[in-house]
């Protein structure tokens, strides 16, 4: 474990009664790192998250963020920390425009809070920093339309948007492309990889089955299987492994040179 | 650091869905200088329905930061009017204090101290558990008061004197006082907290509210204290509630068990709902409209609840968004034709 690891965790497990959903897993981000997750369904991929995102304690072992043990702080303590997580399902509010969305995150990162009279439309700094962010995720023209007015695609933009508007140092992200189009998903990564170097963010976790989104964009792959890790190797590695393959997506490898053929590999 | 400077800061916003945004604070000015103006042309008997209603235009802008912004629906907020009610008939007929002000000031004090504890526990739960919670505690306070004959004088109630008003002693009648000093001095406090509320919405901590309504585990994500945060929402509309409590106390001049009972909460929901609780004014037009309506009804049948349950109803399932809901759309259409 290097010392210079944004997030680590530690010979975790957590065990539900007599199943074990991860066992022993080790995992670390490193300053920089862009780090997919994978495997098949009931690998445990989902435990891995909630326990590297605190809202989850392990059993056993440490979850360490920036050198402080975060085990179990919950959401707002995360957020605090400098961490943010997207959802797999579109997650926005559904009556409050584009503006008032990031403007959630950015009047809780500026501390705006304490004083229930304070006026929001004549904050510069939360206003600036709303569009900011708006900027970088090209929802600028969509700043005063309401969240459930937009396109599927935009949807998923403003809610990895909100994260992005909490300035996090390290972003978890269950499938950020998920129920977007095909054509969408290389749009959307191109924009979230551009937008976290941008913003400063030094980490990005993903969770993602389409391992043509993987092959591209990670710079590590952890592969889950029955809860404990069964790869943790860079792309190229893990890509000339046909065996390791099959165990995590249960088929054939994505072609390396993925530019324009875009396939979607699911397990279910 | 980008800076933008591509768009200027006046532009105008593409589609503005919720006109209410805008016009809430007008509509309710509007409420104001009409009330402010009605003892010029209104009968007395008008004047004394309208003071009534200035405290439940207190208490509804309370009761919608919980409902319309925060989506936590109370079924028990009655039980903060009684608070305030009570703390005007101890402070002026056991312990001698009349001063109107200072009365107001311990109504607060007691709403916060029992707010606390009591949304401390509510607010874990959303939706019908913190309804069903919320009732329970209205229907508690109902009963302490109904039970400790002693201090409260179980059904008689608290005589309520009549108050100073800045220190001031007002000689006549109640109904002069009433329609008097104290209706200017009630739609002062309306005014007054109508715009304390209205800064409160538009505020960052409003602005978390609202995200706590829409979705509470994005919420939490974005670092709101959804906890916390309804919590506070909880003590501010008991305070308001509490000091519209005062105001209706003063106005009938007793204190009893019946402003605290389940019913009258059941008041509260109704025009809200009647007013419609996503507008700013929405609940204090639902006020005016309840107490207007309720007034007619009542004097053309006995039948009155009856004929106000089926408004209800009517209401819910053709104008969900309520009265500030029509008045919205056909604004709205108005502009699109300009």
């Amino acid at each position: 474990m290097a010392s210079s690891a944004l997030l680590s965790a530690h010979q975790v497990s957590k065990s539900y009664g007599d199943f074990h959903a991860l066992r022993n897993v080790s995992v670390h981000v490193d300053d920089g790192e862009f780090i997919s997750i994978v495997g098949p369904n009931g690998a445990g991929k989902s435990t891995l998250v909630n326990v590297l995102t605190g809202l989850l304690k392990p059993t056993t072992g440490h979850v360490h963020f920036r050198g402080q043990d975060i085990a179990g702080i919950g959401p707002v303590e995360l957020s605090r920390r400098g961490m943010a997580r997207g959802f797999q399902l579109v997650n926005i509010f559904p009556a409050l425009t584009v503006r008032e969305t990031l403007g959630v995150a950015a009047a809780s990162r500026l501390r705006r809070i304490g004083n229930p009279f304070r006026s929001l439309s004549a904050d510069q700094e939360v206003r600036d920093a709303v569009e900011e962010v708006a900027d970088i995720f090209n929802l600028r023209h969509r700043l005063d339309q309401q969240a459930s007015a937009l396109s599927q695609g935009e949807k998923k933009l403003l809610d990895v948007a909100s994260a992005f508007a909490l300035k996090p140092e390290l972003i978890l992200i269950d499938e950020p492309t998920s129920g977007v189009s095909t054509g969408d998903k290389h749009a959307i990564m191109e924009l979230l990889v551009a937008a976290s170097r941008k913003a400063g963010v030094r980490g990005i976790i993903q969770v993602e089955h389409d391992m043509d989104l993987v092959a591209r964009y990670s710079d590590r792959i952890v592969a889950l299987q029955a809860g404990s890790v069964l790869a943790d190797e860079k792309p190229e590695t893990f890509f000339k492994d046909p065996a390791l393959i099959a165990a995590v997506v249960g088929t054939r490898p994505p072609k390396m040179t993925p530019k324009t053929a875009v396939q979607e590999i699911r397990p279910c | 650091m980008s800076t933008p400077t591509s768009a200027p800061a006046t532009v105008a916003p593409a589609v503005s869905p919720n006109i209410w945004r805008p016009s809430g604070l007008i509509s309710f000015l509007v409420i104001i200088v009409a009330m402010a103006g009605l003892p010029l042309v209104a009968s007395t008997y008008t004047l004394t329905l309208m003071v009534p209603f200035f405290g439940f235009a207190i208490a509804l802008l309370g009761f919608n930061l919980l409902l319309g912004y925060t989506g936590l629906l109370s079924f028990g907020h009655a039980m903060f009017l009684g608070i305030g009610a009570y703390a005007a008939a101890l402070m002026t007929s056991k312990l001698g204090v009349r001063s109107l002000e200072l009365t107001l000031l311990v109504a607060v004090a007691a709403a916060v101290v029992i707010a606390v504890p009591v949304g401390f526990l509510c607010v874990r739960y959303t939706r019908i558990f913190f309804g069903m919670l919320t009732l329970a505690f209205g229907m508690l306070f109902h009963s302490i008061l109904f039970k400790f004959y002693g201090l409260t004088g179980g059904d008689q109630g608290m005589r309520v004197m009549r108050p100073l008003l800045f220190g001031m002693e007002f000689e006549g009648g109640k109904t002069a006082f009433i329609t008097g000093p104290f209706y200017y001095y009630a739609l002062g406090l309306l005014t007054l907290l109508g715009y304390a509320m209205w800064r409160i919405v538009r505020s960052p901590f409003g602005l978390h509210l609202t995200a706590i309504r829409e979705n509470a585990q994005k919420a939490a994500y974005l670092g709101v204290t959804v906890s916390r945060m309804r919590l506070a929402a909880y003590v501010i509309s008991g305070v308001y509630g509490a000091i519209g409590g005062v105001i209706l106390a003063v106005t009938i001049g007793l204190a009893d068990p019946e402003i605290v009972y389940w019913t009258q909460s059941g008041n509260l929901v109704f025009m809200a709902v009647l007013g419609g609780s996503g507008a700013f004014a929405g609940p204090v037009v639902g006020g005016l409209a309840f107490v207007l309506l309720q007034d007619t009804v009542m004097s053309a049948t006995q039948y009155w609840r009856f004929v106000m349950g089926a408004v209800l109803v009517l209401i819910v399932i053709f104008f969900p968004r309520g009265i500030a809901g029509l008045f919205g759309d056909a604004f709205a259409r108005l502009k699109r034709g300009s």
